[in-house]
Parts: structure tokens; C-alpha cells; sequence
């Protein structure tokens, strides 16, 4: 390992993947500044490189938070992420805890089926979920977003209870049978408390795919349900107004924040292990 | 008490099998049903259709088969579902619309036996067995149609089958250009993600973990987001050129074109599918010890031998896991290619969209989806029978 | 915030109901709910105490939103009160003048509210709605093709010119119209798709003809065109030389077809696709093409109102009539077909072209159009049915798109793709 550290090959790979990491972050770190453009334009303005304190303005962010588009926006997303994560949530880490259940009959096929929603192309999901609810009348409601969200997120809490439940051991149930508790009261008070990172961090992805989506939503939501996706999408088309970098400004603080969450969750269930 | 435990199991996972089942396998198969079932010419025009099933579709049916569509026609203009039944026909031979839309205007307001000779006076097409084969092909309620059209091919007055004239093939070779497309932009992560991986694995911890979050964040941020940041920087006026011009590498009035074109779509595709890739390889190199790649070196192996004999096999987990899912990803993804790439960006989601939602061809939708559904799970079981599909795991 | 809740909280009420069975009637439940909704403001704890107990327990989930029901059902105003209306139209430039010459006017007046929502045309959002029997919009706004094939699919309905409100002279509605108007709508606007350049580009000589557009030789640079065969080929005879009166006798044939694909074919390799109005100007502005097709009224609008230096080429356009409609099963029909009598009263219809530069169908509503409300430049001369603008003008024909529409879209897609 060490022979190929110092030689010209790993300066090679140093440069290769700063250039890399400089790919994935510049694009999100440039929309940060140029949200406080006080110009309508995408670019940096001659005050804005000379600093001049004239070229910056809130004036976005006043129209995001003030405006009635974006916040009708905000609340619906958060009305449909918080649903639909509390129903993937609670079913699938029931879900998980069966599969994980060494006398799980099918294993195979059933994990396959309550992936399917993580695999398949998005569109192919969406098209489906478009006939099907429109013949149930449920396009166009909040009902429907919430359930399809609820079906696209509940595959990340099963694949992260599950492989929280693999580190759990087993005999801690039989113990607290042995005590005299009753299988509700072991769930609570033994099993989730265990399980709980897993949990978090499933509910934080199922999260952020109701966050993300927008395809399901440009197919099934009315105007009532329009989430902060769908507003941008339409910025995009629509009117390109720096308002769509404050509003993406948000975002990437909520996907630091998740980010943070999640790292947090996972320091504390090293930190645990034996 | 191991059936207990085995119905235990079931019942915990039967509340999420239950839902996925109606919220998302149910929706599919209406989806793949909607492809080759279509009701819709049967039931608005039963009793014609069943008359032209007797009819030897030689030259004109008999004129109880015209009285009965100057029957079924007035009545579906005044239940209003004219307007579909012309759609449909005009999709099965173009120009039909207005040979049933005016028809059905006019019975409406004349007509009388013998429709045989009244009908064509209204339009002559009535003359002519063309529409007649066209309502008994349209007839049908299990139709090959939509799955015809998707493949470029189409049905003869005969029920035999052809190729669409050339001027309107388009799905065959926009099939070729998804999976080519997708398959770019795969082996781009591939390239940019296997040492990125391998440099993040094996950093010192704290580090690594530092440089992990730099792959997290961009996973992490919407979508939306990160389209609109290449929006910003590709377009000719964006920040790019911008600092190329101050730079001194391209002039005013020569600035790049890097929106609306193939780089464009791999550009921000890349972007946006390269931590799908780093972090499976990522989750799996983490778990090789250095140590054998010393061992390999200090048993006299050159470097590339040693990586290509110890290190690439047991990283292929990695490699499969990320490739299957950003190939997925980048034939189903269509907002970031149609919005950075123009007409370029232009691939078989966008015309599922398209007929989704414009030109509400919505068997034709079906059967382009339930083909792309078919392709993407042969590649899952493909990947099943030589990776796993239970060894599958979320990066962190 | 408030609109939200109320919106969702309709819906879950609006659910509940329909799914216990416990709805009276159609719409009986809705008149009711709605204005006992809108007018209640929910106190900001309550809601955080509401979001804090749905994180806890689904069973509380479902306790909180009765109790909510409950409590906004309780407190009912008078019926009558908050009556509302969703207006689908195009957005943009478009949906601000339209706002300002009718909606706050109609509000006022009546005190029926409107939810303006925004689409790219065609009639596939109505067609599913109404499929579905899930209709929410009430008033849309079509291309004269889509009110054609709307009208026969039974997806709209049919209103008569005679109940809408006379010109000021005192002349019926019927007959302040041109011939040929269709009767599923009532025809608003004459608009007009044109290209336009972006003058910063062209310094010396300027173009001035529809070939030009095709001529890539003398112009060089980008072209912008809206992704759709509509208007496009019409553009490319008219290009390739075809008289404008001639354009559909010549697109009715297979070799016209041809022809016009031909014409394409020329400058295809240099065209960037839009799909919303606002994208044209929008390319235009920020010189990602140097010329590019586009309504007309938002090319006006980025020149007068944001100074933007383009130029309008009046010559090959392809003209047409848009229309109000009401969708069929709207659930206020009542209500939008009062707002669409206000809204195509000549002083209403007039006031849109003092916002943006379209004409009016209605003659008596021609009559009294002036200047700009804002800028103050006299509209007429911007109109696309001002004389000087229509020397070569290409009056849309909605029934051979009607008729052709499918035909030309598969050939189209796949002509981008080749």
C-alpha cells in the first residue's frame, strides 16, 4: 500500500478525484451566492466579484418566503413528506422485523416485492400510479401523493431496519420473555429502542425520496397539492427568477441538515456496538 | 412452534405486502393491462362491431351493419363519448376523426334509411372498406396495437403485420439510443466513481469520513437543485463561460454551447447518478483490508497484477451493485436530460411522458412502459443470478 | 399558511366523507364546507400541537383531524360567502396581464374568488379529469384546435353567444363576432406566433422574411421553435416559398407534408426546442439562440416592459383564435360562465390588450383598444391584426389539425429523431 502512496501514480489520483469532489460540489455550492444576486440573472454580476454590497440582495428569498406560491409549496411538501414517511416508516419496519425473522417463509421473492418500488424507473411507477388512481379517484387528492410517496419511500426503512435487525441480537427477546414481558412490551421497551437508528435513518431517506420526487407528482398532483419540486420545475420552464436558487438555497440546508441527522444516528449506534 | 413463528413472520410483513401490493404492483399492472386491453370501440359501438365480426371483409358489409353504426353513432354523440371513439379510430387509420366526428354531427340532425346510401353521401369514406376494417380491427378488445406501434410496426387492412413507413419510425431506434445513453453514462460513473471510491475507502478514517460527506451532500440535495445548478452554469451566458472569457480562454462572441446537446446530458447526468455509484462501491471496498493488497505486493506481485487478481474481484459486488442502479436510474430519470440536454436529452421516459400526459395515447404510454418494465427486470434477475439481489445495500 | 390547511383539510373532509358514505348529495357537501373552511384563520399553536401529536401515533393522527373537522365545521359563516373558481390559463407574461384586465376586476365586483393555475395548452389535464369524474377546474384557456377537438369529445361545454352581454353600443353578442367562431368557448383573443430576433446579433443586415429564419447562410446562429409540428410547418412553406393562403391546400397533400419537413431539415441541426411560452423570450434574452418563434404577446412584453432588444418579424405567422371554455361537469359551471360573460365584455376584453399586445376577436372590443396601461405606447400598431402586420399572415386552419394532428406529431418525433 505504502509503495504506491508516494509514487506518481497516487499523485495522479489525488488531482483525479480533487477534480472529482470539485465536480460534485461546485454546482451546489454556486447556487448559494448567486441567490443573493440583486439582478434577475443566473450569473455573477461585476458588483457581485468586486463585492460591492449594492449587487446582493435578499430580495429572492423575500419572494420565496413571503410569496404565497412557495409557501403554499413548502407546506405541501411538508404535509406529504411527514404522511408519507410516518406510513413507510411504521410499516415497513414492522416488515423489516418479519423478514428478518429466521423462519421468514420466501424470503427472496417477498424482499424483492417490497423493494420493487426503490427499482423500478420512476416514470414506469408514475404512469402506472396514474391509471390506477385516476380509476380510484384519488389523482389530484393529497390522499394519493401521500400513498404513492408512501410506496416509494417504504423500501429504504426495509433495507435499513433490516440491516439494523442483522446486528440484533436475538436472545435479548428470549430474555425478556423470560421476564414475563408480553410481545408488545418487548417490542417497545427491547426491540426499538435497538432498532431506533435504523428506524431514524429509514424514516430520513423515505423522507428525502418525498422530498426529491417530482415525476409522480407532475403526473397525479392538482394545483392544491403542488410540492417545492413541482414549484421548480415550473420556475425552470416558466419564469427563470433567482427566486428558484433561494428556494434550492433551502433545500440543500435541509439536505445538510438530513445529512447531519444521519451521520449523528450513526455515531451513536458505532458508539454502542461492543 | 416453528409454524407459529413462520406465520408470525408472514403477519409482520403482510401490512407493507398488502400495501405495496395495491399502492404500487396493482397501479403496474394496470399499467401493463392498460397495453393491450382497450375496451373503448366495443363499448361504444357493440353492436356494429359484433355485426362486422360476421362480415366476410370482402367489399362493403350489408346494410344492417350500417344501420346499426348510424344507430350506435347518434347515440354516442349523445352520450358525448363521440369524441373519444373518433381519437381512437384516427389512431388506428389517420383521418378518421372527422369522418366520425361529422358524421356524428350530421345524423344528428338528418339520415334516413337506407343508410347504405345515406351514410357515404355524408362522407364518402363509408364507401370505401378501409374504415370498415379499421372499426373491426379497433374492435378488438385485446389488442396487439399499442405494443405494434412501440415497436414501429403496425397492422395491414389485412391483419397482417408491417413496418411503420419510415418517416414515423421512432421508438425501436429511441430504444437503442436510451440504452446507449444510459450505458455512457454508466461506464462515465464507473470511471470517475471506482477510484473515487477506492481513494475514499482507503483514507484514513476521519478523513474518509470527511470525503464521504462531499459524495453525501450532492445524494443528499434534490434533484431539482442540482439541474438548475447545471442550468446556471452550462447556459452561454452561465458561469462557465463566463470564466472562461475572463480566463482569456474562449472569446465574447465565441462562447461554448454546453446546454442543449449530448454534453449537456452526460454532464449533469453524471452529476447527478455518480454517487449511486461511489456509494456502493464505496460500502463494499471499506470492507477489503489493505493488508492484502500489501501481502499481494510484498509476495513480489507487480501493482496491476495484484489489483487485477485480489483487489477487482472481490470489489465486483461494488462495481454490479452501482452499475445496475445507475443504468436504471438514467434510462428512467427525464427531467435532468430533457431540461440540461435539449433535444438530445429527448429519451424513451420523455415520450412515455409525452403520451402520458400531451397526446394521451395512453395505450401507447403503456406498452413503451410495460417494454422498458420487461428490460429492467430481466437486467434485476440477470444481476440476481450473478451477484445477488439480497446483497444490496444503501451506502452509509 | 392557512390556505394550505384549509385546502388539505377539505380534502381529508372531502374523503372521509365520500368514503363513509356520508356525502348528501354531489356537491351539497363542498358548498357548505368550503366557506366554513376558508374563513377559518387556525391559530399557530394549534397547528404545531397538531404536527407535534401526528408524529406520535396514527391513532392521534386521526383524532386530531376530527377533532379539526369538527371544529371547522362548528363555526360555519353563512353560506354564500367565499365562492371560488379555478382558472387554468397559460402563464407568464399572459396570466399577469390577464390578471390585472379581468380577474381583480371580477373579484371585486362579485367577490367570487379565482385559484389561477397554469398549464402549456392541449387538452390532456381536462380530458383526464373529466374521464376520472374527478374534475376540478372550471375555466380553461385553448388553442382554437384543442376547443375544436375539446367541443367533440365532449369536454367542454357548449355556451351560447346570445347570453353573453351585448357591445356597448348595444349590438348582441352574436353578432360582434366574426364568422367561423366555434361554440364550445367563447373566442377572446387573436394571437399570434411569430419568430423574433435578438438585435444584438444582427448589427448589419437584419432579417425580415419568414426564409430568412431558414436561411442559415445569410443569418447564421441558433434558432429557437416551440417542440411541436404546429405552426412549424406552416413556418417552413411559408419559408420555402409557398403563398400564405396556399398553406393548407399544399400541407393536405403527402408531397406538402414532405415539402415542409424538407424546410426543416435545413436548419434542424441549429434548432433549440422550447415548450412554454416563456422560454422564447427567455432564449432570446440571454442569447442561447439568436432568433427563435414565439407568441407574439410575450415578445412585446420583453421588449416594452424589459427593455429587452428584440425585434418582431411580421411576415409568415401563423394566426389564430384562443378561448375561454368552461369544462364540461366543471364543478362551478355557474360561477365560470359569469366570469366568462365578464371576462369577454368588450371593455374587459379590450383591457387585456392594454396589458399585453394581443388582439380581440370581438369587434366592438377592437374599438376600444389605446395604450399601453403601464408604458403608455399605443398598442395598436403591436396587435397582430393591425393591417401592417398582416401583409402575409397565415390564419390557422383548427380543423386540419384537428384532423392531422396525431398524424403530424408521429411524424414529427420522429423526424427530431433522425
Amino acid at each position: 500500500m505504502s509503495a504506491w502512496r508516494a509514487g506518481p501514480g497516487a499523485w495522479a489520483l489525488r488531482v483525479f478525484c480533487g477534480l472529482a469532489f470539485l465536480f460534485l460540489m461546485a454546482p451546489i455550492l454556486i447556487i448559494i451566492p448567486l441567490s443573493f444576486n440583486a439582478e434577475p440573472y443566473f450569473t455573477f454580476t461585476r458588483g457581485m466579484l468586486t463585492l460591492d454590497p449594492d449587487a446582493y440582495s435578499l430580495r429572492w428569498y423575500e419572494q420565496v418566503l413571503l410569496g404565497e406560491r412557495w409557501r403554499s409549496a413548502a407546506l405541501n411538501t411538508l404535509i406529504v413528506g411527514v404522511s408519507a414517511t410516518l406510513l413507510a416508516t411504521t410499516l415497513g419496519t414492522v416488515a423489516a422485523m418479519g423478514l428478518s425473522s429466521p423462519a421468514m417463509p420466501w424470503r427472496r421473492t417477498i424482499t424483492a416485492l417490497l423493494i420493487s418500488p426503490m427499482i423500478v424507473p420512476i416514470i414506469i411507477a408514475a404512469a402506472g400510479m396514474f391509471f390506477f388512481y385516476s380509476s380510484l379517484n384519488l389523482t389530484q387528492t393529497y390522499t394519493g401523493l401521500i400513498l404513492s410517496h408512501a410506496a416509494l419511500g417504504a423500501p429504504f426503512v426495509v433495507i435499513t431496519v433490516t440491516a439494523a435487525m442483522a446486528g440484533f441480537n436475538s436472545e435479548l427477546l428470549l430474555a425478556a420473555a423470560s421476564l414475563g414481558a408480553g410481545p408488545v412490551r418487548t417490542f417497545f421497551k427491547v426491540q426499538l429502542p435497538i432498532l431506533s437508528p435504523g428506524v431514524i435513518s429509514g424514516a430520513l431517506f423515505a423522507f428525502a425520496a418525498s422530498l426529491d420526487e417530482v415525476v409522480v407528482v407532475l403526473f397525479m398532483a392538482g394545483l392544491e397539492q403542488r410540492t417545492i419540486p413541482r414549484e421548480m420545475w415550473a420556475g425552470i420552464r416558466e419564469e427563470i427568477s433567482p427566486a428558484i436558487l433561494a428556494a434550492a438555497t433551502f433545500l440543500i440546508l435541509i439536505a445538510v441538515l438530513l445529512l447531519l441527522a444521519l451521520e449523528l444516528l450513526q455515531r451513536r449506534s458505532d458508539s454502542g456496538r461492543p | 412452534m416453528m409454524g407459529k413463528s413462520r406465520t408470525q413472520a408472514l403477519l409482520l410483513s403482510l401490512p407493507l405486502i398488502a400495501f405495496i401490493g395495491i399502492t404500487f404492483v396493482a397501479p403496474l399492472g394496470s399499467m401493463v393491462l392498460r397495453s393491450f386491453y382497450d375496451p373503448l370501440v366495443a363499448e361504444i359501438l357493440p353492436k356494429t362491431v359484433a355485426a362486422l365480426g360476421e362480415w366476410d371483409g370482402g367489399a362493403l358489409p350489408p346494410e344492417g351493419v350500417y344501420a346499426l353504426l348510424a344507430e350506435e353513432l347518434r347515440q354516442a354523440r349523445a352520450d358525448r363519448t363521440i369524441g373519444r371513439l373518433a381519437t381512437r379510430l384516427n389512431r388506428q387509420t389517420p383521418g378518421l376523426r372527422s369522418v366520425v366526428s361529422g358524421t356524428g354531427r350530421r345524423l344528428a340532425r338528418q339520415g334516413q334509411p337506407p343508410w347504405a346510401e345515406a351514410l357515404p353521401r355524408m362522407n364518402k369514406a363509408w364507401g370505401e372498406p378501409e374504415v370498415w376494417h379499421a372499426i373491426a380491427q379497433a374492435g378488438r378488445r385485446v389488442t396487439p396495437t399499442y405494443y405494434l406501434n412501440a415497436l414501429d410496426l403496425r397492422m395491414d387492412a389485412d391483419s397482417g403485420v408491417v413496418q411503420q413507413p419510415e418517416a414515423k419510425r421512432v421508438y425501436r431506434a429511441l430504444f437503442v439510443k436510451t440504452i446507449g445513453v444510459a450505458l455512457a453514462i454508466t461506464l462515465l460513473c464507473l470511471g470517475i466513481g471506482y477510484p473515487l471510491a477506492w481513494f475514499i475507502a482507503h483514507s484514513p478514517p476521519r478523513r474518509g469520513r470527511l470525503l464521504l460527506v462531499l459524495v453525501l451532500l450532492p445524494f443528499w440535495t434534490s434533484l431539482l437543485v442540482r439541474t438548475t445548478s447545471w442550468i446556471v452554469l452550462l447556459q452561454q451566458q452561465g458561469v462557465l463561460n463566463n470564466l472562461l472569457i475572463w480566463a482569456g480562454v474562449v472569446a465574447d462572441d465565441q462562447r461554448l454551447t454546453l446546454m442543449h446537446n449530448m454534453i449537456g446530458t452526460f454532464v449533469a447526468m453524471t452529476h447527478v447518478l455518480l454517487p449511486f455509484m461511489v456509494l456502493p462501491l464505496y460500502s463494499v471496498m471499506s470492507g477489503i483490508p489493505p493488508v492484502q493488497m500489501q501481502a499481494a505486493s510484498s509476495l513480489g506481485a507487480k501493482w496491476p497484477r495484484a489489483f487485477r487478481r485480489v483487489y477487482l474481484p472481490q470489489s465486483m459486488p461494488g462495481v454490479g451493485a452501482g452499475c445496475l442502479l445507475v443504468f436504471i436510474l438514467a434510462m428512467g430519470y427525464y427531467i435532468t436530460p430533457a431540461l440540461v440536454g435539449g433535444q438530445s436529452g429527448q429519451l424513451i421516459s420523455n415520450f412515455i411522458a409525452y403520451h402520458m400526459q400531451t397526446s394521451l395515447n395512453w395505450g401507447l404510454a403503456a406498452a413503451l412502459g410495460s417494454i422498458l418494465f420487461v428490460a429492467v427486470l430481466l437486467l434485476f434477475l440477470l444481476y440476481d443470478r450473478v451477484l445477488g439481489l439480497d446483497r444490496m445495500r444503501l451506502g452509509s | 399558511m392557512n390556505i394550505q390547511w384549509r385546502r388539505f383539510l377539505r380534502q381529508v373532509v372531502r374523503h372521509l366523507m365520500r368514503h363513509s358514505g356520508f356525502r348528501p348529495s354531489t356537491d351539497g357537501f363542498c358548498q357548505a364546507c368550503r366557506p366554513a373552511l376558508r374563513g377559518r384563520r387556525m391559530p399557530f399553536a394549534a397547528g404545531a400541537a397538531i404536527g407535534a401529536s401526528l408524529r406520535k401515533d396514527g391513532a392521534i393522527h386521526v383524532i386530531a383531524l376530527s377533532a379539526l373537522i369538527a371544529l371547522a365545521s362548528a363555526s360555519a359563516p353563512a353560506a354564500g360567502q367565499g365562492r371560488s373558481i379555478t382558472v387554468v390559463s397559460w402563464g407568464g407574461s399572459y396570466a399577469r396581464a390577464s390578471v390585472k384586465a379581468y380577474h381583480e376586476a371580477f373579484v371585486k365586483e362579485t367577490g367570487i374568488q379565482i385559484n389561477l393555475d397554469e398549464f402549456n395548452g392541449g387538452l390532456a389535464q381536462v380530458r383526464a379529469q373529466v374521464e376520472t369524474g374527478n374534475v376540478t377546474w372550471d375555466v380553461v384557456d385553448l388553442e382554437g384546435m384543442d376547443t375544436l377537438l375539446g367541443c367533440d369529445e365532449g369536454l367542454l361545454q357548449e355556451i351560447d353567444y346570445a347570453d353573453l352581454a351585448p357591445a356597448p353600443d348595444g349590438t348582441p353578442a352574436v353578432e360582434d363576432y366574426p364568422d367561423g367562431v366555434l361554440d364550445c368557448g367563447v373566442a377572446l383573443l387573436d394571437y399570434a406566433t411569430i419568430y423574433a430576433y435578438n438585435e444584438n446579433f444582427f448589427l448589419g443586415a437584419k432579417p425580415t422574411s419568414m426564409a430568412d429564419f431558414f436561411d442559415l447562410e445569410k443569418f447564421p446562429g441558433r434558432r429557437g421553435m416551440r417542440r411541436s409540428p404546429y405552426s412549424n410547418l406552416e413556418f417552413a412553406l411559408v419559408g420555402d416559398g409557398v403563398p400564405a393562403a396556399q398553406v393548407y391546400e399544399v400541407l393536405s397533400t403527402p408531397e406538402g407534408v414532405e415539402r415542409a419537413f424538407r424546410k426543416l431539415d435545413e436548419i434542424k441541426s441549429s434548432v433549440i426546442w422550447w415548450e412554454t411560452g416563456a422560454q422564447a423570450p427567455q432564449m432570446l434574452a440571454d442569447g442561447e439562440v439568436v432568433m427563435s418563434t414565439a407568441y407574439n404577446g410575450r415578445i412585446f412584453s420583453a421588449q416594452v416592459l424589459e427593455k429587452q432588444p428584440l425585434t418582431i418579424v411580421w411576415d409568415g405567422q401563423v394566426q389564430g383564435w384562443s378561448y375561454l371554455n368552461i369544462v364540461a361537469d366543471a364543478p362551478n359551471a355557474d360561477l365560470a360562465k359569469q366570469f366568462i360573460t365578464f371576462a369577454t365584455s368588450a371593455e374587459s376584453a379590450a383591457r387585456v390588450a392594454s396589458y399585453i399586445s394581443y388582439g380581440l376577436v370581438r369587434r366592438s372590443a377592437m374599438a376600444l383598444v389605446g395604450k399601453h396601461a403601464e408604458a403608455g405606447v399605443e398598442m395598436r400598431p403591436h396587435l397582430p391584426n393591425a393591417p401592417q402586420n398582416m401583409g402575409n399572415m397565415v390564419r390557422e386552419n383548427p380543423e386540419w389539425w384537428a384532423d392531422n394532428m396525431d398524424d403530424m406529431n408521429e411524424r414529427f418525433a420522429a423526424w427530431l429523431l433522425h
